[in-house]
Protein backbone atom coordinates (compact mmCIF):
# COMPACT_ATOMS: atom_id res chain seq x y z
CA UNK A 1 0.00 0.00 0.00
CA UNK A 2 1.18 3.49 -0.78
CA UNK A 3 1.91 5.59 2.27
CA UNK A 4 -0.48 8.52 2.69
CA UNK A 5 0.60 11.55 4.70
CA UNK A 6 -0.61 15.08 5.30
CA UNK A 7 2.01 17.41 3.97
CA UNK A 8 2.54 20.99 2.81
CA UNK A 9 3.46 21.64 -0.82
CA UNK A 10 7.01 22.67 0.03
CA UNK A 11 7.56 19.40 1.87
CA UNK A 12 6.07 17.45 -1.04
CA UNK A 13 8.59 19.00 -3.41
CA UNK A 14 11.36 17.96 -1.02
CA UNK A 15 10.12 14.38 -0.68
CA UNK A 16 9.64 14.12 -4.45
CA UNK A 17 13.27 15.14 -4.90
CA UNK A 18 14.45 12.64 -2.26
CA UNK A 19 12.45 9.82 -3.84
CA UNK A 20 13.95 10.69 -7.23
CA UNK A 21 17.42 10.20 -5.80
CA UNK A 22 18.41 13.83 -5.26
CA UNK A 23 21.10 13.86 -2.57
CA UNK A 24 22.53 17.33 -3.24
CA UNK A 25 20.58 20.41 -2.30
CA UNK A 26 21.84 23.98 -2.09
CA UNK A 27 19.63 26.85 -0.97
CA UNK A 28 19.27 30.19 0.72
CA UNK A 29 16.29 30.99 2.96
CA UNK A 30 13.40 33.01 1.58
CA UNK A 31 9.69 32.98 2.38
CA UNK A 32 7.35 31.32 1.31
CA UNK A 33 9.58 28.32 0.48
CA UNK A 34 11.45 27.93 3.78
CA UNK A 35 9.76 24.64 4.67
CA UNK A 36 11.43 23.10 1.64
CA UNK A 37 14.94 24.18 2.67
CA UNK A 38 14.35 22.90 6.20
CA UNK A 39 12.89 19.65 4.86
CA UNK A 40 15.95 19.02 2.72
CA UNK A 41 18.26 19.80 5.64
CA UNK A 42 16.49 17.20 7.74
CA UNK A 43 16.04 14.48 5.13
CA UNK A 44 19.51 14.80 3.60
CA UNK A 45 20.94 14.74 7.12
CA UNK A 46 19.17 11.43 7.73
CA UNK A 47 20.28 10.00 4.40
CA UNK A 48 23.88 11.20 4.47
CA UNK A 49 23.31 13.51 1.53
CA UNK A 50 24.70 16.98 0.98
CA UNK A 51 22.83 20.03 2.22
CA UNK A 52 24.44 23.46 2.13
CA UNK A 53 22.79 26.66 3.24
CA UNK A 54 24.73 28.90 0.92
CA UNK A 55 25.79 32.50 1.44
CA UNK A 56 23.54 33.69 -1.37
CA UNK A 57 21.29 32.51 -4.18
CA UNK A 58 24.19 33.16 -6.55
CA UNK A 59 26.32 30.67 -4.66
CA UNK A 60 23.46 28.16 -4.37
CA UNK A 61 22.78 27.95 -8.10
CA UNK A 62 26.49 27.67 -8.83
CA UNK A 63 26.89 24.87 -6.29
CA UNK A 64 24.10 23.18 -8.25
CA UNK A 65 26.15 23.86 -11.39
CA UNK A 66 29.18 22.14 -9.87
CA UNK A 67 27.22 19.20 -8.45
CA UNK A 68 25.34 18.66 -11.71
CA UNK A 69 28.57 18.93 -13.72
CA UNK A 70 29.89 16.19 -11.45
CA UNK A 71 27.02 13.89 -12.41
CA UNK A 72 24.79 14.25 -9.35
CA UNK A 73 21.06 14.94 -9.21
CA UNK A 74 21.04 18.44 -7.70
CA UNK A 75 18.35 20.90 -6.72
CA UNK A 76 17.94 24.44 -5.47
CA UNK A 77 14.81 26.30 -4.49
CA UNK A 78 13.84 29.87 -3.81
CA UNK A 79 11.10 32.41 -4.28
CA UNK A 80 10.83 35.23 -6.78
CA UNK A 81 13.54 37.74 -5.69
CA UNK A 82 15.90 34.84 -5.08
CA UNK A 83 15.11 33.31 -8.45
CA UNK A 84 16.02 36.64 -10.06
CA UNK A 85 19.43 36.32 -8.44
CA UNK A 86 19.84 32.81 -9.83
CA UNK A 87 19.26 33.84 -13.44
CA UNK A 88 22.94 34.22 -14.31
CA UNK A 89 23.65 30.69 -13.15
CA UNK A 90 20.56 29.31 -14.86
CA UNK A 91 21.70 30.75 -18.20
CA UNK A 92 25.11 29.08 -17.76
CA UNK A 93 23.50 25.77 -16.74
CA UNK A 94 21.22 25.84 -19.77
CA UNK A 95 24.14 26.75 -22.03
CA UNK A 96 26.30 23.95 -20.61
CA UNK A 97 23.33 21.55 -20.96
CA UNK A 98 23.50 20.48 -17.35
CA UNK A 99 20.52 18.75 -15.76
CA UNK A 100 19.11 20.15 -12.53
CA UNK A 101 15.87 21.11 -10.84
CA UNK A 102 15.08 24.66 -9.76
CA UNK A 103 12.01 25.36 -7.66
CA UNK A 104 10.32 28.77 -7.63
CA UNK A 105 7.60 29.14 -5.02
CA UNK A 106 6.48 32.49 -6.39
CA UNK A 107 5.66 35.48 -4.22
CA UNK A 108 4.28 38.85 -5.20
CA UNK A 109 6.55 41.48 -6.74
CA UNK A 110 8.02 43.52 -8.22
CA UNK A 111 10.92 44.28 -5.89
CA UNK A 112 10.84 42.84 -2.43
CA UNK A 113 7.07 42.78 -2.84
CA UNK A 114 5.31 40.58 -0.35
CA UNK A 115 5.36 36.96 0.76
CA UNK A 116 1.85 36.39 -0.59
CA UNK A 117 1.24 34.07 -3.57
CA UNK A 118 1.67 35.25 -7.13
CA UNK A 119 2.20 34.04 -10.69
CA UNK A 120 4.12 37.10 -11.80
CA UNK A 121 7.31 35.20 -12.69
CA UNK A 122 5.71 33.39 -15.64
CA UNK A 123 7.57 35.45 -18.23
CA UNK A 124 10.86 34.98 -16.38
CA UNK A 125 10.38 31.21 -16.24
CA UNK A 126 9.12 30.42 -19.73
CA UNK A 127 10.72 33.13 -21.86
CA UNK A 128 14.28 32.75 -20.63
CA UNK A 129 14.90 34.90 -17.58
CA UNK A 130 18.65 35.15 -17.95
CA UNK A 131 20.69 36.25 -20.95
CA UNK A 132 20.85 34.45 -24.27
CA UNK A 133 18.50 32.13 -26.14
CA UNK A 134 17.57 29.25 -23.88
CA UNK A 135 14.56 27.50 -22.41
CA UNK A 136 13.71 25.93 -19.10
CA UNK A 137 11.32 23.02 -19.05
CA UNK A 138 8.72 24.67 -16.82
CA UNK A 139 6.12 22.75 -14.86
CA UNK A 140 3.08 24.33 -13.18
CA UNK A 141 1.69 21.81 -10.65
CA UNK A 142 -1.67 22.57 -9.02
CA UNK A 143 -1.73 20.38 -5.90
CA UNK A 144 0.51 18.97 -3.20
CA UNK A 145 0.37 15.59 -4.95
CA UNK A 146 1.37 17.12 -8.26
CA UNK A 147 4.25 19.00 -6.63
CA UNK A 148 5.54 15.63 -5.43
CA UNK A 149 4.92 13.76 -8.68
CA UNK A 150 6.32 16.42 -10.95
CA UNK A 151 9.39 17.21 -8.85
CA UNK A 152 10.31 13.53 -9.00
CA UNK A 153 9.64 13.45 -12.73
CA UNK A 154 11.57 16.71 -13.21
CA UNK A 155 14.84 14.96 -12.35
CA UNK A 156 14.20 12.36 -15.02
CA UNK A 157 13.30 15.03 -17.60
CA UNK A 158 16.37 17.07 -16.66
CA UNK A 159 18.64 14.04 -17.17
CA UNK A 160 16.84 12.91 -20.31
CA UNK A 161 17.14 16.25 -22.06
CA UNK A 162 20.25 17.54 -20.23
CA UNK A 163 18.31 20.67 -19.41
CA UNK A 164 17.34 22.57 -16.27
CA UNK A 165 13.73 22.04 -15.20
CA UNK A 166 11.80 24.62 -13.19
CA UNK A 167 8.96 23.73 -10.85
CA UNK A 168 6.83 26.87 -10.85
CA UNK A 169 4.61 26.93 -7.78
CA UNK A 170 3.37 29.78 -5.65
CA UNK A 171 3.12 30.66 -1.96
CA UNK A 172 -0.35 29.16 -1.82
CA UNK A 173 0.72 25.77 -3.17
CA UNK A 174 3.88 25.75 -1.11
CA UNK A 175 2.17 26.44 2.18
CA UNK A 176 -1.10 24.55 1.94
CA UNK A 177 -1.47 21.06 3.35
CA UNK A 178 -3.14 18.20 1.51
CA UNK A 179 -3.03 14.42 1.65
CA UNK A 180 -0.06 13.08 -0.26
CA UNK A 181 0.56 9.59 -1.55
CA UNK A 182 4.30 9.02 -1.32
CA UNK A 183 4.44 6.86 -4.42
CA UNK A 184 7.54 4.89 -5.22
CA UNK A 185 9.36 6.52 -8.09
CA UNK A 186 10.11 4.16 -10.92
CA UNK A 187 13.71 4.33 -12.15
CA UNK A 188 13.55 4.90 -15.88
CA UNK A 189 16.49 4.06 -18.07
CA UNK A 190 18.80 6.92 -18.93
CA UNK A 191 22.11 7.04 -20.78
CA UNK A 192 25.22 7.16 -18.54
CA UNK A 193 26.62 10.63 -17.84
CA UNK A 194 29.84 10.11 -19.75
CA UNK A 195 30.26 13.88 -19.97
CA UNK A 196 30.44 14.41 -16.18
CA UNK A 197 33.50 15.54 -14.27
CA UNK A 198 34.87 12.51 -12.46
CA UNK A 199 38.60 12.82 -13.09
CA UNK A 200 40.24 12.00 -16.42
CA UNK A 201 40.99 8.35 -15.60
CA UNK A 202 41.47 6.08 -18.63
CA UNK A 203 39.84 8.64 -20.88
CA UNK A 204 40.56 12.11 -22.25
CA UNK A 205 39.58 15.09 -20.11
CA UNK A 206 35.93 16.12 -19.88
CA UNK A 207 35.49 19.85 -20.31
CA UNK A 208 32.29 21.73 -19.51
CA UNK A 209 32.24 25.12 -21.10
CA UNK A 210 29.94 27.78 -22.47
CA UNK A 211 32.57 30.08 -23.97
CA UNK A 212 32.78 29.43 -27.70
CA UNK A 213 35.06 31.76 -29.55
CA UNK A 214 35.76 29.94 -32.80
CA UNK A 215 33.93 31.48 -35.74
CA UNK A 216 30.56 29.76 -36.15
CA UNK A 217 31.01 27.48 -33.12
CA UNK A 218 28.56 29.34 -30.89
CA UNK A 219 25.96 29.53 -33.64
CA UNK A 220 26.27 25.76 -34.10
CA UNK A 221 25.85 25.26 -30.36
CA UNK A 222 22.76 27.47 -30.39
CA UNK A 223 21.30 25.47 -33.27
CA UNK A 224 21.97 22.27 -31.36
CA UNK A 225 20.14 23.42 -28.25
CA UNK A 226 17.29 24.89 -30.31
CA UNK A 227 16.88 21.50 -32.02
CA UNK A 228 16.67 19.95 -28.58
CA UNK A 229 13.97 22.46 -27.59
CA UNK A 230 11.99 21.52 -30.72
CA UNK A 231 12.25 17.87 -29.69
CA UNK A 232 11.02 18.72 -26.19
CA UNK A 233 8.09 20.66 -27.67
CA UNK A 234 7.15 17.54 -29.64
CA UNK A 235 7.53 15.07 -26.80
CA UNK A 236 6.58 16.73 -23.55
CA UNK A 237 3.37 18.76 -23.64
CA UNK A 238 1.00 18.02 -20.74
CA UNK A 239 -2.30 19.67 -19.87
CA UNK A 240 -5.63 18.93 -18.25
CA UNK A 241 -8.93 19.54 -20.04
CA UNK A 242 -12.11 19.90 -17.97
CA UNK A 243 -15.54 19.80 -19.66
CA UNK A 244 -14.15 21.12 -22.91
CA UNK A 245 -16.09 18.88 -25.35
CA UNK A 246 -19.23 20.97 -25.55
CA UNK A 247 -17.82 24.17 -24.05
CA UNK A 248 -18.58 27.58 -25.55
CA UNK A 249 -16.37 29.51 -23.16
CA UNK A 250 -12.93 28.24 -22.19
CA UNK A 251 -11.00 29.30 -19.14
CA UNK A 252 -7.22 28.95 -19.38
CA UNK A 253 -5.30 28.95 -16.12
CA UNK A 254 -2.48 27.05 -14.41
CA UNK A 255 -1.46 26.23 -10.84
CA UNK A 256 -3.52 27.81 -8.06
CA UNK A 257 -5.62 29.81 -10.52
CA UNK A 258 -6.58 26.64 -12.37
CA UNK A 259 -7.96 25.10 -9.19
CA UNK A 260 -10.10 28.16 -8.61
CA UNK A 261 -11.18 28.21 -12.26
CA UNK A 262 -12.23 24.57 -12.04
CA UNK A 263 -14.75 25.53 -9.39
CA UNK A 264 -15.88 28.48 -11.52
CA UNK A 265 -16.55 26.07 -14.40
CA UNK A 266 -18.83 23.96 -12.19
CA UNK A 267 -20.62 27.09 -10.90
CA UNK A 268 -21.14 28.34 -14.46
CA UNK A 269 -22.40 24.95 -15.62
CA UNK A 270 -25.00 25.02 -12.80
CA UNK A 271 -26.27 28.26 -14.30
CA UNK A 272 -26.45 26.72 -17.77
CA UNK A 273 -23.33 28.46 -19.11
CA UNK A 274 -21.23 25.98 -21.06
CA UNK A 275 -17.80 26.67 -19.62
CA UNK A 276 -14.69 24.48 -19.74
CA UNK A 277 -11.08 24.70 -18.57
CA UNK A 278 -7.72 24.09 -20.18
CA UNK A 279 -5.02 23.80 -17.55
CA UNK A 280 -1.49 23.81 -18.97
CA UNK A 281 0.74 21.62 -16.79
CA UNK A 282 3.86 22.13 -18.88
CA UNK A 283 4.17 25.91 -19.17
CA UNK A 284 7.12 25.44 -21.45
CA UNK A 285 6.65 23.66 -23.75
CA UNK A 286 3.22 25.27 -23.93
CA UNK A 287 0.09 23.38 -25.10
CA UNK A 288 -0.48 25.89 -27.91
CA UNK A 289 -1.83 23.33 -30.38
CA UNK A 290 -4.60 22.25 -28.00
CA UNK A 291 -5.68 25.82 -27.37
CA UNK A 292 -5.47 26.63 -31.09
CA UNK A 293 -7.64 23.66 -31.98
CA UNK A 294 -10.31 24.43 -29.42
CA UNK A 295 -10.41 28.12 -30.33
CA UNK A 296 -12.09 27.25 -33.66
CA UNK A 297 -15.24 25.99 -31.94
CA UNK A 298 -15.85 28.37 -29.04
CA UNK A 299 -17.17 31.87 -28.41
CA UNK A 300 -14.24 33.17 -26.34
CA UNK A 301 -11.42 32.44 -23.91
CA UNK A 302 -10.83 33.97 -20.49
CA UNK A 303 -7.30 33.62 -19.15
CA UNK A 304 -7.01 33.95 -15.38
CA UNK A 305 -3.71 34.63 -13.67
CA UNK A 306 -2.31 36.09 -10.47
CA UNK A 307 -0.40 38.75 -12.38
CA UNK A 308 -0.99 41.64 -14.78
CA UNK A 309 -1.37 39.37 -17.82
CA UNK A 310 1.55 37.17 -18.79
CA UNK A 311 0.45 33.70 -19.91
CA UNK A 312 -2.42 35.39 -21.78
CA UNK A 313 0.17 36.41 -24.38
CA UNK A 314 0.91 32.74 -25.09
CA UNK A 315 -2.82 32.06 -25.29
CA UNK A 316 -3.20 34.87 -27.85
CA UNK A 317 -0.23 33.54 -29.82
CA UNK A 318 -1.91 30.13 -29.89
CA UNK A 319 -5.35 31.46 -30.84
CA UNK A 320 -4.07 33.88 -33.53
CA UNK A 321 -7.35 35.80 -33.58
CA UNK A 322 -9.61 32.79 -34.07
CA UNK A 323 -11.70 33.87 -31.08
CA UNK A 324 -11.61 36.73 -28.57
CA UNK A 325 -9.16 36.23 -25.68
CA UNK A 326 -10.00 38.05 -22.45
CA UNK A 327 -7.95 38.37 -19.30
CA UNK A 328 -8.75 38.54 -15.63
CA UNK A 329 -5.91 38.98 -13.18
CA UNK A 330 -5.17 39.84 -9.60
CA UNK A 331 -1.79 41.30 -8.65
CA UNK A 332 0.38 41.94 -5.64
CA UNK A 333 -0.71 38.83 -3.73
CA UNK A 334 -4.39 39.04 -4.63
CA UNK A 335 -6.01 35.65 -5.24
CA UNK A 336 -9.20 35.55 -7.32
CA UNK A 337 -12.28 33.79 -5.97
CA UNK A 338 -14.35 31.42 -8.07
CA UNK A 339 -17.26 33.87 -7.85
CA UNK A 340 -15.13 36.76 -9.12
CA UNK A 341 -14.32 34.68 -12.18
CA UNK A 342 -17.99 33.72 -12.70
CA UNK A 343 -18.94 37.41 -12.53
CA UNK A 344 -16.15 38.28 -14.95
CA UNK A 345 -17.50 35.75 -17.47
CA UNK A 346 -21.06 37.02 -17.05
CA UNK A 347 -19.85 40.55 -17.64
CA UNK A 348 -18.17 39.68 -20.95
CA UNK A 349 -19.84 40.78 -24.14
CA UNK A 350 -20.14 37.40 -25.79
CA UNK A 351 -21.32 37.22 -29.39
CA UNK B 1 69.94 10.06 -24.58
CA UNK B 2 68.62 10.99 -21.16
CA UNK B 3 65.72 13.42 -21.08
CA UNK B 4 66.39 16.02 -18.41
CA UNK B 5 63.56 18.47 -19.03
CA UNK B 6 60.07 18.31 -20.52
CA UNK B 7 56.58 19.53 -20.07
CA UNK B 8 54.51 18.00 -17.29
CA UNK B 9 52.71 14.78 -18.26
CA UNK B 10 49.32 16.20 -17.32
CA UNK B 11 49.66 19.09 -19.77
CA UNK B 12 48.76 19.11 -23.46
CA UNK B 13 50.89 20.18 -26.42
CA UNK B 14 48.74 23.21 -27.13
CA UNK B 15 50.78 26.43 -27.11
CA UNK B 16 49.67 29.06 -24.56
CA UNK B 17 47.63 31.96 -25.91
CA UNK B 18 49.00 34.29 -23.26
CA UNK B 19 50.76 37.56 -24.12
CA UNK B 20 54.58 37.73 -24.12
CA UNK B 21 55.91 38.05 -20.58
CA UNK B 22 52.62 37.01 -18.94
CA UNK B 23 52.90 35.00 -15.73
CA UNK B 24 49.95 32.67 -16.34
CA UNK B 25 52.04 30.20 -18.34
CA UNK B 26 54.48 29.85 -15.45
CA UNK B 27 51.69 29.32 -12.91
CA UNK B 28 50.05 26.74 -15.19
CA UNK B 29 53.31 24.86 -15.49
CA UNK B 30 53.82 24.86 -11.72
CA UNK B 31 50.36 23.36 -11.24
CA UNK B 32 51.18 20.78 -13.91
CA UNK B 33 54.42 19.81 -12.19
CA UNK B 34 52.72 19.54 -8.80
CA UNK B 35 49.87 17.41 -10.19
CA UNK B 36 52.45 15.10 -11.79
CA UNK B 37 54.56 14.84 -8.65
CA UNK B 38 51.54 14.06 -6.50
CA UNK B 39 50.28 11.56 -9.10
CA UNK B 40 46.75 12.99 -9.07
CA UNK B 41 46.08 13.81 -12.74
CA UNK B 42 43.27 11.25 -13.02
CA UNK B 43 41.45 12.49 -9.95
CA UNK B 44 41.91 16.22 -10.22
CA UNK B 45 39.10 18.56 -11.31
CA UNK B 46 39.79 22.21 -12.06
CA UNK B 47 37.61 25.30 -12.20
CA UNK B 48 39.20 28.13 -14.20
CA UNK B 49 37.92 31.71 -13.88
CA UNK B 50 36.36 34.19 -16.20
CA UNK B 51 39.37 36.20 -17.29
CA UNK B 52 42.53 35.53 -19.29
CA UNK B 53 42.85 31.98 -17.93
CA UNK B 54 39.29 30.95 -18.84
CA UNK B 55 40.54 28.47 -21.43
CA UNK B 56 43.21 26.91 -19.23
CA UNK B 57 41.43 23.59 -19.86
CA UNK B 58 43.09 23.59 -23.28
CA UNK B 59 46.45 23.11 -21.61
CA UNK B 60 45.72 20.20 -19.26
CA UNK B 61 44.57 16.60 -19.52
CA UNK B 62 42.45 17.28 -16.47
CA UNK B 63 38.65 17.45 -16.14
CA UNK B 64 37.58 21.08 -15.90
CA UNK B 65 34.53 23.28 -16.02
CA UNK B 66 34.06 26.95 -16.59
CA UNK B 67 32.21 28.92 -13.93
CA UNK B 68 30.36 32.22 -14.09
CA UNK B 69 32.56 35.16 -13.15
CA UNK B 70 33.52 34.95 -9.48
CA UNK B 71 31.29 31.95 -8.72
CA UNK B 72 34.29 29.68 -9.13
CA UNK B 73 34.49 28.59 -5.44
CA UNK B 74 30.74 27.85 -5.40
CA UNK B 75 31.07 25.62 -8.47
CA UNK B 76 34.13 23.97 -6.92
CA UNK B 77 32.12 23.42 -3.72
CA UNK B 78 29.41 21.61 -5.68
CA UNK B 79 32.04 19.39 -7.35
CA UNK B 80 33.92 18.60 -4.15
CA UNK B 81 30.74 17.72 -2.27
CA UNK B 82 29.83 15.21 -4.99
CA UNK B 83 33.41 13.87 -5.22
CA UNK B 84 35.06 14.20 -1.79
CA UNK B 85 37.74 11.75 -2.99
CA UNK B 86 38.81 13.99 -5.88
CA UNK B 87 41.23 16.91 -5.81
CA UNK B 88 39.39 20.11 -6.72
CA UNK B 89 41.09 23.40 -7.41
CA UNK B 90 40.04 26.84 -8.55
CA UNK B 91 42.27 29.12 -10.56
CA UNK B 92 41.18 32.71 -10.18
CA UNK B 93 42.36 36.18 -11.08
CA UNK B 94 42.09 39.30 -8.97
CA UNK B 95 38.82 40.33 -10.63
CA UNK B 96 37.22 36.90 -10.35
CA UNK B 97 38.29 36.30 -6.76
CA UNK B 98 38.76 39.68 -5.11
CA UNK B 99 36.00 41.73 -6.79
CA UNK B 100 32.95 39.96 -8.17
CA UNK B 101 33.58 36.70 -6.30
CA UNK B 102 34.39 38.12 -2.87
CA UNK B 103 31.35 36.52 -1.27
CA UNK B 104 31.97 33.08 -2.70
CA UNK B 105 35.66 32.91 -1.74
CA UNK B 106 35.11 34.13 1.83
CA UNK B 107 32.38 31.59 2.48
CA UNK B 108 34.20 28.73 0.76
CA UNK B 109 37.21 29.46 2.99
CA UNK B 110 35.04 29.84 6.07
CA UNK B 111 33.27 26.54 5.42
CA UNK B 112 36.70 24.98 5.22
CA UNK B 113 35.90 23.57 1.80
CA UNK B 114 38.48 20.95 0.93
CA UNK B 115 39.53 22.83 -2.19
CA UNK B 116 42.72 24.56 -3.26
CA UNK B 117 42.62 28.03 -4.75
CA UNK B 118 45.36 29.47 -6.93
CA UNK B 119 44.80 33.23 -6.84
CA UNK B 120 46.70 35.11 -9.52
CA UNK B 121 47.12 38.76 -8.55
CA UNK B 122 48.59 41.03 -11.21
CA UNK B 123 46.92 44.23 -10.02
CA UNK B 124 45.08 44.84 -13.28
CA UNK B 125 42.28 43.36 -15.43
CA UNK B 126 43.81 41.52 -18.35
CA UNK B 127 41.12 40.04 -20.56
CA UNK B 128 38.95 43.15 -20.71
CA UNK B 129 41.91 45.36 -21.48
CA UNK B 130 43.61 46.95 -18.52
CA UNK B 131 40.93 48.21 -16.16
CA UNK B 132 41.39 48.73 -12.44
CA UNK B 133 41.45 45.58 -10.32
CA UNK B 134 40.52 45.55 -6.63
CA UNK B 135 44.23 44.94 -6.08
CA UNK B 136 45.37 47.89 -8.24
CA UNK B 137 47.77 50.02 -6.21
CA UNK B 138 47.01 53.55 -5.07
CA UNK B 139 48.25 55.87 -7.80
CA UNK B 140 48.46 53.07 -10.41
CA UNK B 141 47.17 54.08 -13.82
CA UNK B 142 44.68 51.83 -15.60
CA UNK B 143 42.11 52.51 -18.33
CA UNK B 144 39.48 53.20 -15.65
CA UNK B 145 41.86 55.12 -13.37
CA UNK B 146 43.54 57.24 -16.02
CA UNK B 147 44.92 59.64 -13.41
CA UNK B 148 45.96 56.85 -11.08
CA UNK B 149 43.89 55.07 -8.42
CA UNK B 150 42.56 57.72 -6.04
CA UNK B 151 42.07 56.05 -2.67
CA UNK B 152 39.57 58.69 -1.58
CA UNK B 153 37.29 57.91 -4.50
CA UNK B 154 37.77 54.20 -5.01
CA UNK B 155 39.48 52.88 -1.91
CA UNK B 156 42.56 50.80 -1.41
CA UNK B 157 44.09 47.63 -2.83
CA UNK B 158 42.24 44.82 -1.10
CA UNK B 159 44.24 42.30 0.90
CA UNK B 160 42.12 39.26 0.39
CA UNK B 161 44.66 36.69 1.59
CA UNK B 162 44.90 38.45 4.94
CA UNK B 163 41.10 38.60 5.07
CA UNK B 164 40.71 34.89 4.36
CA UNK B 165 43.37 34.07 6.93
CA UNK B 166 41.05 35.12 9.76
CA UNK B 167 38.41 32.57 8.75
CA UNK B 168 38.61 29.45 10.90
CA UNK B 169 38.11 27.19 7.87
CA UNK B 170 41.34 28.22 6.13
CA UNK B 171 44.39 26.11 6.90
CA UNK B 172 47.14 27.45 4.71
CA UNK B 173 47.53 30.72 2.83
CA UNK B 174 50.79 31.94 1.33
CA UNK B 175 51.67 34.78 -1.02
CA UNK B 176 54.32 34.02 -3.62
CA UNK B 177 55.51 35.52 -6.92
CA UNK B 178 56.54 34.25 -10.34
CA UNK B 179 58.65 37.22 -11.42
CA UNK B 180 62.07 35.55 -11.08
CA UNK B 181 63.48 32.02 -10.75
CA UNK B 182 64.06 32.13 -6.98
CA UNK B 183 60.46 33.16 -6.41
CA UNK B 184 59.16 30.60 -8.90
CA UNK B 185 60.85 27.77 -6.97
CA UNK B 186 59.17 29.00 -3.76
CA UNK B 187 55.85 29.37 -5.57
CA UNK B 188 55.94 25.75 -6.63
CA UNK B 189 56.62 24.60 -3.07
CA UNK B 190 53.64 26.61 -1.85
CA UNK B 191 51.32 25.23 -4.56
CA UNK B 192 52.40 21.70 -3.73
CA UNK B 193 51.77 22.26 -0.05
CA UNK B 194 48.34 23.71 -0.76
CA UNK B 195 47.36 20.59 -2.73
CA UNK B 196 48.80 18.32 -0.04
CA UNK B 197 46.64 20.01 2.58
CA UNK B 198 43.60 19.13 0.49
CA UNK B 199 44.81 15.55 0.10
CA UNK B 200 45.06 15.38 3.89
CA UNK B 201 41.44 16.62 4.12
CA UNK B 202 42.49 19.49 6.35
CA UNK B 203 40.47 22.43 5.03
CA UNK B 204 40.75 25.37 2.66
CA UNK B 205 44.13 26.25 1.17
CA UNK B 206 45.13 29.12 -1.08
CA UNK B 207 48.24 30.42 -2.77
CA UNK B 208 48.21 34.04 -3.91
CA UNK B 209 50.60 34.41 -6.81
CA UNK B 210 51.87 37.88 -7.70
CA UNK B 211 52.17 37.75 -11.44
CA UNK B 212 53.20 40.06 -14.24
CA UNK B 213 50.91 41.49 -16.91
CA UNK B 214 53.34 43.53 -19.00
CA UNK B 215 50.82 44.50 -21.68
CA UNK B 216 48.27 46.02 -19.33
CA UNK B 217 50.85 47.47 -16.97
CA UNK B 218 52.38 49.22 -20.00
CA UNK B 219 55.81 47.81 -19.18
CA UNK B 220 58.31 45.57 -20.91
CA UNK B 221 58.47 42.01 -19.64
CA UNK B 222 61.62 42.76 -17.69
CA UNK B 223 60.27 46.00 -16.21
CA UNK B 224 57.03 44.29 -15.24
CA UNK B 225 58.99 41.61 -13.37
CA UNK B 226 61.00 44.32 -11.63
CA UNK B 227 57.83 46.28 -10.83
CA UNK B 228 56.58 43.32 -8.80
CA UNK B 229 59.75 43.35 -6.70
CA UNK B 230 60.04 47.09 -6.32
CA UNK B 231 56.43 48.22 -6.14
CA UNK B 232 53.75 45.52 -5.86
CA UNK B 233 55.47 43.71 -2.99
CA UNK B 234 55.40 46.87 -0.86
CA UNK B 235 51.61 46.45 -0.63
CA UNK B 236 51.59 42.68 -1.03
CA UNK B 237 54.63 41.30 0.82
CA UNK B 238 55.52 37.68 0.13
CA UNK B 239 55.37 35.01 2.78
CA UNK B 240 53.20 32.61 4.70
CA UNK B 241 50.07 34.43 5.85
CA UNK B 242 48.56 31.49 7.69
CA UNK B 243 49.69 27.95 8.30
CA UNK B 244 47.78 25.68 10.62
CA UNK B 245 48.96 22.55 8.80
CA UNK B 246 51.24 21.53 11.66
CA UNK B 247 48.51 21.80 14.29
Amino acid sequence: MVEKVLMCGNGAVGEGAIQAGCRHYFGYPITPQNELTAYMAERLGELGGVFIQSESELAAINMVFGASASGARAMTSSSSPGISLKQEGISYIAAAELPCVIVNIMRAGPGLGDITPSQADYFQAVKGGGHGDYRLITIGPASVQELYDWTAKAFYLADKYRNPVMILGDGFLGQMMEPLEVKKIEELKLPPKTWALTGAKDRSANIIRTLMLKVGELEEHNKKIQDKYKRIEKELIEYEAVLTDDAEIILVAYGTCARICKESVFLLRKEGIKAGLIRPITLWPYPSAVIRKISNNIKCILTVEMNAGQMVEDVKLAVMGRCPVHFYGRMGGGVPTSKEIVDEIKGLEIK
Amino acid sequence: MKKIFGKPECMTDKPFHYCPGCGHGIVHRLIGEVVDELGIQDRTIGVPPVGCAVVMYHYFNIDMTEAPHGRTPAVATGIKRVHPDKVVFTYQGDGDLAAIGTGEIIHAANRGERITTIFVNNAVYGMTGGQMAPTTLVGQKTTTTPLGRDARLIGYPIKISEMLAITDGSIYIERVAVNKPANIIKAKKAIKKAFQIQLEDRGFSMVEVLSQCPVNLGLTSQKAAEWIDNTLMKTYPLGVIKDKSGE
